[in-house]
């Protein structure tokens, strides 16, 4: 039962870790780029209005750090509760 | 040198590499040919994943897409990134743990069903082959432009060089081919914008000069081409949507899950040595298609700019010692009257460029109101303003159409850069077409040869007879793709819509279901995939006729053009994605409980503890 718990434990971090990175991506992406897009326009960022920044250049750039962050707390997942690959 | 002479140079190295590598690289088992021995570095497969996904249509037809739609453009560069965020999270290490070659092999094994993998074959063959036609006619184009061939005989060299290091090399070709691929593309893309943008606003990086003030001035380039774009009855660059807000949102959902469901992009991960490698590689990718998805918002809006600059003078820029484009600080910041008769271009003053793209047809110029300048502005706008003005100029209707195709093509002649560039555009363009046509004939192959063939016709074949098969049957799809990109059904644009919505209302569902519910059985499954496929395609033939045949749509059936809540067939994936999901979960609920060994099966994929390599049993 110890392994069936451990498995358990593990499955539930990942998911964990999936529902905070799903929640950024969502944020940039369809809130940041599309839903509040007019909003964030009245900002600027040098010679970008905030949303369509966010929109066409903004959120590949989060896009990328989101992946490379997740791969690497997915590794600390895997080494805590002993699922790595050997 | 001649130009032409450069351009058969440069084509004929990078064509020289390509086969090289194919060469040095050729697949003698079937774990090679399908999944190039499993000992990819996630760098390299990275690059390779590139690629293959960034197409004839990314290289070419994106920055003028993005040109022409303004903010809209964004349901692009963020759906076709945005995906591989949902593949290195939801799909790449389950995949790369169960270990398999394909994915229709996925689907059968979860889903403990014969009809599951069959129906997994079809919707990613129809997927993969509606792709392909695209990707055919791009080779042809491309050729045809830069080789003085036709059109048609450009299709015939793109499919001997395909046949040559596809068939023979199997997937380790392929990849190793794609990372050279990769290189010659992102350089064409990147040196050609580093020119324009240091040109237009002294700084060289594009990401950067796209928010950067127009040299010499403290005017954004952003918002002068919003306002040379309103005064001139066009739409608003920075804000303006593409369609309705909930479709521009149904549209970035379905391209994104159309990404991440997409056979040959998934079948990349299967490529790597580990669970962690598949994971990483996801992000590798997204750097790799960054650079050009990111570069290509700046290409569409400075071409813009430049589009507009050249025709009118007003705008502010002129011509510079070389010939190349600049900033004219002090008529850029007058803000001049676009609609002064001097203002509009002298045709017979016409740069090159536009005299060699007028031959092609991709450009023309209609003398209207008889005054032989060039008139180009939006006559269909609502713009009462704009719409005046021009009535008291005396303009009689917008005189020039640019097809969107040429503005990356024609950017290093428009920006006036040596010969090298415009030969180094050209082998990126070729190398875009040839890396997708590649990859995509590979999960054709792999699905008949490993699928139909080794799974559901002959299951006693020998690894022998079976790489034999998958070598018969890509030199097959070869001549499918060929012919159909020989006698296009008509149909090119919608395609692509067809290509994802299926991806995304059909494989996409079936592997995340797959992987994180231990609940859906065989029956939902399949039952969720058909559905999701059928309402996919009833309202794509809906907008775009039956099997794309003209005069055959039935829009009406779905409340015409507008109706279903103003949704494009193209973002309508979406929906389908929807209704997978729920029928999948209904019909398990009805029905018999997933058995313990599947159920088994769903939790050793979720741990990558216990990885091997991919094989085929």
């Amino acid at each position: 039962m110890a392994t069936d718990n451990n498995a358990k434990a593990y499955w539930s971090a990942t998911l964990g870790l999936l529902t905070k990175v799903l929640v950024i991506w969502f944020l940039v992406s369809y809130g940041a780029g599309i839903l509040f897009a007019d909003a964030l326009n009245s900002f600027h960022l040098g010679g970008y209005p905030l949303g369509f920044w966010f929109a066409q250049q903004g959120s590949i750039y989060v896009f990328i750090v989101l992946i490379f962050w997740y791969a690497s707390q997915m590794g600390k997942i895997d080494r805590k509760f002993g699922m790595q690959e050997d | 040198m001649e130009l032409q002479t450069t351009i058969y140079i440069f084509v004929g190295l990078s064509f020289a590499l390509y086969l090289g590598i194919a060469f040095w690289a050729r697949a003698g088992s079937t774990s090679e040919f399908y999944v190039a021995g499993g000992g990819v570095h996630p760098i390299a497969n990275g690059m390779a994943t590139a690629a293959d996904w960034m197409s004839a249509a990314s290289f070419i037809s994106m920055a003028g897409l993005i040109a022409n739609l303004g903010y809209g453009g964004a349901v692009f560069l963020m759906g076709w990134t945005g995906g591989y965020v949902l593949l290195a999270m939801l799909l790449a290490p389950y995949l790369r743990k169960f270990g398999k070659f394909t994915v229709p092999e996925f689907i059968g094994d979860r889903f403990y069903s014969k009809t599951a993998r069959n129906v997994g074959v079809l919707c990613l063959l129809v997927a993969s082959l509606t792709y392909i036609i695209g990707q055919m006619t791009g080779v042809g184009v491309t050729f045809a432009r830069f080789l003085g061939v036709t059109s048609d005989q450009g299709i015939y060299i793109g499919m001997a060089i395909v046949f040559m290091y596809a068939v023979f090399g199997g997937m380790k070709g392929i990849t190793y081919t794609q990372v050279a691929q990769y290189c010659v593309l992102i350089a064409a893309y990147l040196v050609p914008a580093f020119f324009i943008s240091l040109n237009l606003t002294g700084n060289f990086l594009p990401q950067l000069g796209l928010g950067s003030n127009m040299a010499g001035t403290d005017v954004s380039l952003l918002s002068k081409l919003d306002q040379v774009v309103t005064e001139l009855g066009f739409s608003e660059y920075t804000t303006t949507a593409n369609g309705s807000l909930l479709n521009m949102f149904f549209y970035t959902v379905s391209l994104m899950i159309g990404t991440a469901g997409l056979p040959h992009v998934i079948v990349r991960f299967f490529t790597v040595p580990k669970v962690a490698d598949a994971r990483a590689s996801a992000g590798w990718a997204l750097v790799f298609i960054a650079l050009l998805y990111t570069t290509a918002p700046a290409v569409g809006a400075m071409a813009k700019m430049n589009l507009h600059g050249t025709m009118n003078s007003a705008v502010g820029l002129t011509t510079g010692p070389a010939g190349q484009l600049r900033v004219n600080p002090d008529v850029l910041k007058a803000n001049g009257d676009l609609y002064a008769t001097e203002a509009s271009l002298v045709y017979e003053e016409r740069p090159d460029w536009m005299k060699r793209w007028e031959k092609t047809g991709l450009l023309k110029w209609e003398d209207k109101n008889a005054d032989g300048r060039i008139q180009y502005y939006n006559d269909k706008s609502k713009n009462e303003v704009a719409k005046g003005k021009a009535d008291a100029a005396g303009w009689k209707g917008n005189e020039l159409t640019v097809n969107a195709d040429i503005i990356v093509l024609a950017n290093p002649e428009i920006a006036k850069l040596p010969n090298w560039v415009i030969a180094l555009v050209a082998a990126g363009g070729l190398a875009a077409a040839l890396s997708t046509a590649a990859g995509l004939l590979l999960a054709i192959s792999s699905a008949i040869s490993h699928d139909l063939i080794k799974g559901a016709i002959n299951p006693g074949i020998s690894e022998k007879g079976e790489l034999m098969a998958g070598k018969i049957s890509m030199a097959v799809a070869i001549f499918v793709a060929g012919y159909l990109g020989l006698n296009p059904p008509g149909f090119a644009a919608g395609t692509v819509a067809l290509a994802f919505g299926i991806a995304a209302s059909t494989i996409f569902p079936a592997l995340m279901m797959g992987i994180f519910s231990k609940t859906v059985s065989d029956k939902g499954a399949i039952a969720g995939m058909l559905s999701g496929l059928f309402v996919t395609l009833f309202y794509v033939f809906a907008h775009k006729g039956l099997f794309f045949v003209k005069g055959t749509d039935f829009v009406d059936m779905v409340g015409g053009v507008n109706g279903f809540f103003g949704i494009s067939p193209e973002a309508f994936g979406t929906v389908g994605a929807i209704i997978n999901f729920a029928v999948a979960f209904l019909v398990s609920k009805m029905g018999a409980p997933v058995p313990r060994h599947i159920q088994e099966l769903v939790e050793s994929v979720r741990v990558p503890k216990g990885a091997g390599g991919a094989t085929g049993h």
